[in-house]
């Protein structure tokens, strides 16, 4: 059954098309990746699916109804949650806050005692058990890293996007990273996950889109993906290929 | 329950003082209180945001005009109603039009916002009813102005301790830290930012209204006095615009320090506050209690160290 489903989405900023004709599907409980070198689009494309940029062209849905033009908040009540490339946190609340945050203003809020026992619990989830009264600003980036996480999981989402969230892990923090991930996809999370890390997507992901440029390259199972000669020269260059 | 009934007692204290304070320290009570219930009011919307607006006075203003107009028609308790009211108004059509602006925008804005409302007073009295000043017959004595401050510093006190509780005042931190966060999160934006600034602007209509008998003469100059928006500001964000009591803290010491500068430097006064505006604006925008606190937290934590 299809959850999320991109057609012929387009971006433009002025002259540049930073998403051109984006069109693809993802499946209920999937954990696609969306791959593309610097500059491809892919985050762009997550903020169009997240409501955070206006699309230019095209159409997205969400179990079938119309998002494209839906505010954020709407879109967030639809259980689509993310995580930002660059680490967005509420620097003046503290971890457990950030986390309330997001469980008080969800589709079906929580608040008061019952919301401090799910803070607890989703901040122990990503591994910042106990830590939820020290201020956020606080934080060393990988643990930010983590409560960004937390807050998007307390927003109980059906869609989750990442954007680059394994990005500067060391290899023991990126091995949990992907335990962590792993978890979330046996909960029946379905995840859109922009990434760089090979070894995660081999790990994570079986199927992923390849973006270059704004235009879709490839889209399939990974293996397929990662040995396609085009992938291969957008990531690398013309003579690898 | 003890913070509570130690409150209930100071408040109780505090509306004694009109029996044994002469004429004069009531008058610096009054003013103690109304600024006090500005400033709070302010930082009730302005310190989650740090939106710093300094449409203060229009809504005071507007609050003492309606009183002024409307005195011999209606019944006072009706006309503080309406006052409200028409706050409530100029709230929301205000709120709709800046609320999506942001940083210094929002300042010119609502400093505009205030010329404008005095020079549409102006107009409408001059041009309509072919009056500018107004004089405000009343029957109530200082005491009773002083009372109903205090009442209503006591309800603006009220009410942002509950909203510091709620759900709608943490929207408001996450909106004034990160509004996309906020928005990705799903808080509604504007409905949450332009329902607690109707919540302030109505009390500091309310502060208008019930400081106008003291007047006894009204016009567009005295009531829509800039000055009065930028002192808020500075009282709020030197007690600390995010503690309930912080901007009350900051209107205490500021009025008086202001009665002495305008009574003993009325030439240099305006230079002075100016200059302060922008120090504090600047310097402390946490507020002065807040620094107070970073670095006593900064001192004990290297204390701390090994
Ligand atoms: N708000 C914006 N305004 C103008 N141009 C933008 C904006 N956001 C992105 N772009 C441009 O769109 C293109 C795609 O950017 P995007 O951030 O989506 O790439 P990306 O695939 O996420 O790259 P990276 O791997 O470096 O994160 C880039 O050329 C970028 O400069
Ligand atoms: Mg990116």
């Amino acid at each position: 059954m299809t959850l999320l489903s991109l057609h012929n989405v387009t971006k433009r900023f002025g002259g540049l098309t930073a998403v051109n004709g984006l069109t693809f599907d993802l499946a209920m409980g999937e954990t696609v990746g969306l791959l593309g070198p610097n500059g491809s689009g892919k985050t762009t494309a997550l903020n169009l699916i997240s409501g955070y940029l206006p699309l230019s062209d095209g159409s997205i849905t969400l179990s079938g109804d119309a998002i494209g033009t839906l505010p954020p908040e709407r879109i967030a009540h639809r259980g689509v949650a993310r995580t930002f490339q660059l680490v967005r946190a509420l620097p003046s609340l503290s971890v457990g806050e950030n986390v309330l945050a997001a469980l008080a203003f969800r589709k079906s809020p929580l608040w008061g005692q019952q919301a401090e026992a799910q803070i607890e619990a989703l901040l122990a989830d990503v591994g910042l058990s106990g830590r939820a009264s020290q201020p956020a600003d606080s934080l060393t980036y990988i643990d930010l890293k983590r409560m960004e996480l937390a807050r998007a999981l307390a927003s109980d989402p059906q869609l989750l996007l990442l954007d680059e969230w394994l990005a500067g892990l060391n290899p023991t923090e990126l091995r949990a990273g992907i335990d962590l991930i792993t978890s979330l996809r046996q909960r029946g999370i379905t995840i859109l996950l922009v990434e760089h890390v090979m070894d995660a997507i081999r790990a994570l992901c079986s199927r992923c889109v390849v973006m270059n440029a704004g235009t879709k390259i490839a889209d399939g199972p990974t293996s397929e993906v990662l040995a396609d000669r085009e992938v291969i020269r957008a990531y690398l260059g013309d003579e690898h290929a | 329950m003890m913070k509570l009934v130690f409150a209930l007692a100071a408040l109780a204290a505090l509306a004694l003082v009109p029996a044994f304070a002469g004429p004069y320290p009531l008058g610096l009570g009054i003013g103690i209180l109304g600024y006090g219930v500005l400033a709070t009011a302010w930082a009730m919307f302005s310190g989650p945001t740090r939106y710093i607006s300094l449409a203060t006075v229009a809504f005071f203003g507007l609050g003492a005009y309606t009183v002024a107009v409307l005195a011999d028609m209606l019944p006072y308790p009706l006309v503080l109603l309406v006052a409200a009211f028409v706050g409530l108004v100029v709230a929301l059509i205000v709120g709709l039009a800046t609320l999506r602006l942001a940083g210094i925008y929002f300042v010119i804005f609502t400093f505009g916002l205030t010329e404008l409302v005095r020079q549409l007073v102006t107009y409408y009295e001059v041009n309509v009813t072919r009056t500018l000043g107004r004089y405000v017959f009343l029957p109530l004595g200082p005491e009773h102005i002083y009372w109903q401050l205090l009442a209503l510093l006591a309800a603006t006190l009220a009410i942002a301790f509950w909203v510091s509780r709620a759900r709608i005042g943490l929207a408001l931190r996450v909106i004034g830290d990160d509004p996309v966060v906020a928005s990705h999160l799903g808080i509604r934006i504007t409905r949450t930012k332009l329902t607690l600034f109707s919540i302030s602007c109505v009390i500091m209509t309310l502060a208008g209204a019930i400081q106008a008998p003291r007047w006894t003469y009204i016009e567009p100059s005295i009531v829509f006095n800039p000055t009065t928006s930028f002192l808020v500001v500075i009282m709020a964000l030197l007690g600390g615009p995010n503690r309930l009591f912080g901007p009350l803290l900051g209107a205490v010491p500021l009025f008086l320090l202001f009665e002495w500068l305008s009574a003993n430097f009325p030439n240099h006064y305006s230079i002075i506050l100016g200059l302060l505006f922008i120090a504090i604006v600047f310097v402390l925008p946490n507020g002065v209690l807040a620094a107070g606190d970073s670095l006593w937290s900064r001192l004990t934590r290297r204390e701390a160290r090994p």
